[in-house]
C-alpha cells in the first residue's frame, strides 16, 4: 500500500469519524471543533485529488470563517440544544421509515437510468484545460471569463443579502450614547494650561 | 466579448442604477432621499423598459449562451419593467403614510426586477437559478419589510423557508439534468434529447425542476405559502407580488420547458395538465370562504396561474402565445384591483375586508363601477378582456388535443365567477353602517380607471386588443426555434 493510499484512508476515516461526532457530541462547542477537524480532513482529501485550490478554500473559508463564526454563535447565543434535540426520538422511527422507502424507490429506478451517450464528453468539454496550466489559474480564467455573467449575478445576490440583513435588523435607537471621538478630544477656549510645581499641587 | 456586453446593457443599467441609488440613500440622509430614490427607481425601470422595447434584431446570445436576447425575452421584460415601475409608484403613498417606506424599498424592487429580467433571458440552468435567486431573495426581504408587524415578519420568514426548500428541489433537478445530459445550457439539453430521447434520469430532473418552478408561480400543490404571504406582507408588496414576479415565473417556466425540453413535450405535458387543473379548482373553490380581500386575491392568483399554465400545457406555439396574452391581461387587471385596495381606509387605518365594500356603489359610484368591471374581467365574463385571455388558452389546449383540460378550465372558471361576482353584489346590494373612506391620489385613480377602461373596451373592434395578440405571437415564435 502506497503512501497516497494510506493518506487517503487516514483522511477519509478521520473525516467520517469526526462527521459522526459532530452530530453526536453533547456539547455544541465540541461539535464545532469536530466540524473543523472534518473540514481539515476533507481538505487533505482534496489535496490528494490534485484539487489544491479547493483544499485551500476549505481551510480558509470554511475553517477560517464559517466554523469560527459558528463557534461565536454557539458561544454567544443561549441556545438550548438539548431542548432542540428532544423530539428526535419521537420522529426518528417515522423519518427512518420514509428515508428507507425513498432509498428503495430510488434504487428500484437506478437500474434503468442511462446517461445520454454524449454526456460524459460534453461534461468534460466545459472544462477543457490546456496542459500545464495549474488548477487555480484555470479556475480563475473560467470564472472571470466564461462564467463572468454568473459571477457578477452571484455578487448581486450577496449585495441583496447584505441590504436585507441591514433593512430587517438595523435600528437607530434614540437616547443611546455613542462614542464620538471628536467631542472626546475637542477642547475649547475654557481650558487653560497651568504649570503646576511638583509637590505643591494646584 | 464587447458584443456580449452590448447585449446586456439593460441589465447593466439596472444593476448600476440600483447601486448608485443605494449610495445616494446611504450617504444622502434617509428622510430627504426617500422620495427622490423612489421616483428615480421608477424612472430607471421605465427608461430600461423603453430601451428594451425599442431594441430589435434577431435572437442573440451572450456569455457562452448563458444569456439569451430574443423577442420573447424582450416582450416579457417590457411587461415586467412597466408593471414593477407602476406598482412602485402606486404603492408609494401607502407606505409613506404608514411610515414603512425606507429608501431600501425601491432599491430592492429594482434588484428583484433585475433578477426577473435575468430569469426570462436565461439560456441555461445556472443563469436560470441565479436570476431566480436574485429575485426571490429581494422578495423575501420586501415581504418582511414592515418589520414591526408580526404578520409581515411571519410572511417573510414563511416565504423564505419554503422558498429555500423549493430552490433546493430546483437545484436537485438541475443537477440530475446536468448529470444525465452533460450540459446545463438549454440548447445542449435539447440536442441531447433530440439525439437520445429522454432518459429516466432526465425525467426525474425535469420533474424536480417543474416542482421548483411551480412553487415560484404558486401553483397547486406548491401554493401553501401564497395566502399567508399575501395577507401578511404590506399591501403594496402584495400588489407587487401579484404582478411582475408572476410574469417572470410564468415566462421562465415557458423558457425552460420550450427551450430545454421542447422535444419532450409528452414528458412534461402531463405534469402541467395536473398542476393547472389542480390550481384552477383550488383557486376557485378555496377562495369562496375568504373574507379578506388580500387572501381572496391570493387564491385568485393561484387560479389564474392555473389558467395561464393551460396554455403552457398545450406545448405548442399557440400555447406560448396564449400564456403571454394571459399574463399581460392578468397584470393589467391586478394593477387596477390593487390600486383600489390600496386606497381603502377607515378612520385612517387600512381595511381589507370584503364586507367593508358594502354600499360603495352609493358613496363612490365611479370607483364601484371600475372595480365591478375588473371583477367581471377577472371572472372571465364576456365582453370583458379577461374572457378573451381565458378563451385563447382554452383554444390552444383544444387545438393541442387537450379538450378535457379546457372543459375542466371552463368549469373552474364558472365556479370562480361566484366569488368575483359576490364582491360586486356586496358593493351594489349591501347597505353599510359606515361608508368606506377612499383615500387615493391621481396615480391610483388613474391606474384603476385606465385598467377598468382597458378591460371593458380593449376588445372592441376599434381597439382589437391593442395589437396584443400579434405581439404575443411574434414573441412566442422566437421562443420556438
Amino acid at each position: 500500500m502506497g503512501l497516497t493510499q494510506l493518506a487517503f484512508y487516514v483522511f477519509a476515516a478521520v473525516a467520517v469519524g469526526s462527521g459522526v461526532l459532530v452530530i453526536l457530541a453533547r456539547n455544541p462547542v465540541h461539535s464545532v471543533l469536530w466540524l473543523i477537524l472534518a473540514f481539515f480532513s476533507s481538505a487533505g482529501l482534496m489535496v490528494l485529488l490534485g484539487a489544491e485550490f479547493i483544499a485551500m478554500l476549505l481551510v480558509i473559508v470554511y475553517v477560517g470563517a464559517v466554523a469560527v463564526l459558528f463557534l461565536f454563535v454557539v458561544m454567544m447565543l443561549d441556545v438550548d440544544f438539548a431542548e432542540l434535540k428532544r423530539g428526535l426520538a419521537d420522529y426518528l422511527p417515522v423519518g427512518a421509515l420514509v428515508g428507507l422507502v425513498l432509498l428503495v424507490e430510488l434504487s428500484l429506478v437506478l437500474g434503468h437510468w442511462a446517461l445520454a451517450g454524449a454526456a460524459p464528453e460534453s461534461r468534460e468539454a466545459v472544462f477543457a484545460i490546456e496542459e500545464g496550466v495549474a488548477n487555480t489559474p484555470a479556475l480563475g480564467a473560467i470564472l472571470y471569463d466564461k462564467y463572468l455573467y454568473m459571477f457578477q449575478a452571484a455578487g448581486l445576490i450577496l449585495l441583496v443579502a447584505m441590504i436585507g440583513a441591514i433593512v430587517l435588523t438595523l435600528r437607530h435607537r434614540p437616547n443611546v450614547k455613542r462614542q464620538d471621538v471628536l467631542t472626546q478630544i475637542y477642547r475649547g477656549r475654557d481650558v487653560e494650561l497651568k504649570d503646576v510645581e511638583p509637590g505643591q499641587g494646584v | 466579448m464587447n458584443s456580449d456586453f452590448a447585449l446586456v446593457v439593460p441589465e447593466i443599467l439596472m444593476a448600476a442604477g440600483a447601486m448608485l441609488l443605494l449610495m445616494v440613500g446611504a450617504y444622502g440622509g434617509e428622510e430627504r432621499q426617500r422620495n427622490l430614490i423612489t421616483w428615480a427607481s421608477a424612472g430607471l425601470m421605465a427608461l430600461v423598459a423603453a430601451i428594451v422595447a425599442t431594441r430589435g434584431g434577431a435572437e442573440a446570445t451572450a456569455f457562452g449562451g448563458a444569456f439569451v436576447d430574443d423577442g420573447f425575452a424582450r416582450f416579457t421584460k417590457v411587461l415586467i419593467l412597466t408593471s414593477s415601475a407602476l406598482m412602485l409608484v402606486i404603492g408609494k403613498e401607502y407606505l409613506e403614510r404608514r411610515g414603512i417606506l425606507r429608501f431600501e424599498y425601491p432599491i430592492l424592487i429594482v434588484l428583484a426586477t433585475l433578477g426577473m429580467m435575468m430569469m426570462v433571458s436565461s439560456g441555461g440552468l445556472i443563469a436560470l437559478y441565479m436570476g431566480l435567486e436574485l429575485q426571490s431573495l429581494s422578495l423575501y426581504v420586501v415581504a418582511a419589510f414592515n418589520r414591526d408587524s408580526a404578520r409581515s415578519t411571519e410572511a417573510g420568514l414563511k416565504y423564505f423557508v419554503l422558498g429555500a426548500l423549493s430552490s433546493g428541489m430546483l437545484l436537485y433537478g438541475a443537477s440530475l439534468v446536468y448529470g444525465y445530459s452533460g450540459s446545463t445550457s438549454f440548447s445542449a439539453i435539447a440536442e441531447v434529447i433530440a439525439d437520445d430521447g429522454v432518459s429516466l434520469g432526465l425525467t426525474f430532473g425535469l420533474v424536480f425542476i417543474c416542482a421548483g418552478l411551480a412553487f415560484k408561480i404558486s401553483a397547486v400543490p406548491f401554493h401553501m405559502w401564497t395566502p399567508d404571504v399575501y395577507e401578511g406582507a404590506p399591501t403594496p408588496v402584495t400588489a407587487f407580488f401579484a404582478t411582475a414576479p408572476k410574469v417572470a415565473a410564468g415566462a421562465l417556466f415557458a423558457r425552460a420547458l420550450y427551450d430545454g425540453f421542447g422535444n419532450a413535450v409528452a414528458d412534461w405535458q402531463q405534469i402541467l395538465v395536473f398542476i393547472s387543473i389542480a390550481s384552477m379548482f383550488l383557486g376557485s373553490i378555496a377562495a369562496i370562504g375568504q373574507s379578506n380581500l388580500k387572501r381572496l386575491l391570493a387564491y385568485s392568483s393561484i387560479g389564474h396561474m392555473g389558467f395561464a399554465l393551460v396554455g403552457l400545457a398545450a406545448g405548442t406555439q399557440a400555447g406560448a402565445e396564449s400564456l403571454l396574452t394571459y399574463l399581460v391581461i392578468y397584470v393589467i387587471m391586478n394593477i387596477g384591483t390593487f390600486a383600489f385596495i390600496l386606497s381603502m381606509e377607515r378612520d385612517g387605518k387600512p381595511v381589507v375586508q370584503i364586507s367593508d365594500l358594502a354600499g360603495l356603489a352609493e358613496t363612490r359610484p365611479a370607483q364601484a363601477l371600475a372595480l365591478g368591471v375588473l371583477m367581471f374581467s377577472l371572472a372571465g365574463i364576456p365582453p370583458m378582456v379577461g374572457f378573451f385571455a381565458k378563451f385563447f388558452v382554452f383554444k390552444a389546449a383544444v387545438d393541442a388535443g387537450l379538450a378535457p383540460l379546457a372543459v375542466a378550465g371552463a368549469v373552474a372558471s364558472v365556479i370562480g365567477a361566484y366569488y368575483y361576482l359576490n364582491i360586486v353584489r356586496v358593493m351594489y346590494l349591501s347597505q353599510a353602517e359606515r361608508p368606506l373612506e377612499i383615500r387615493t391620489n391621481l396615480i391610483g385613480q388613474g391606474a384603476l380607471g385606465l385598467s377598468a377602461l382597458v378591460m371593458a373596451a380593449g376588445w372592441l373592434p376599434i381597439f382589437d386588443g391593442f395589437g396584443l395578440p400579434e405581439m404575443a405571437a411574434a414573441a412566442a415564435q422566437s421562443l420556438l426555434r
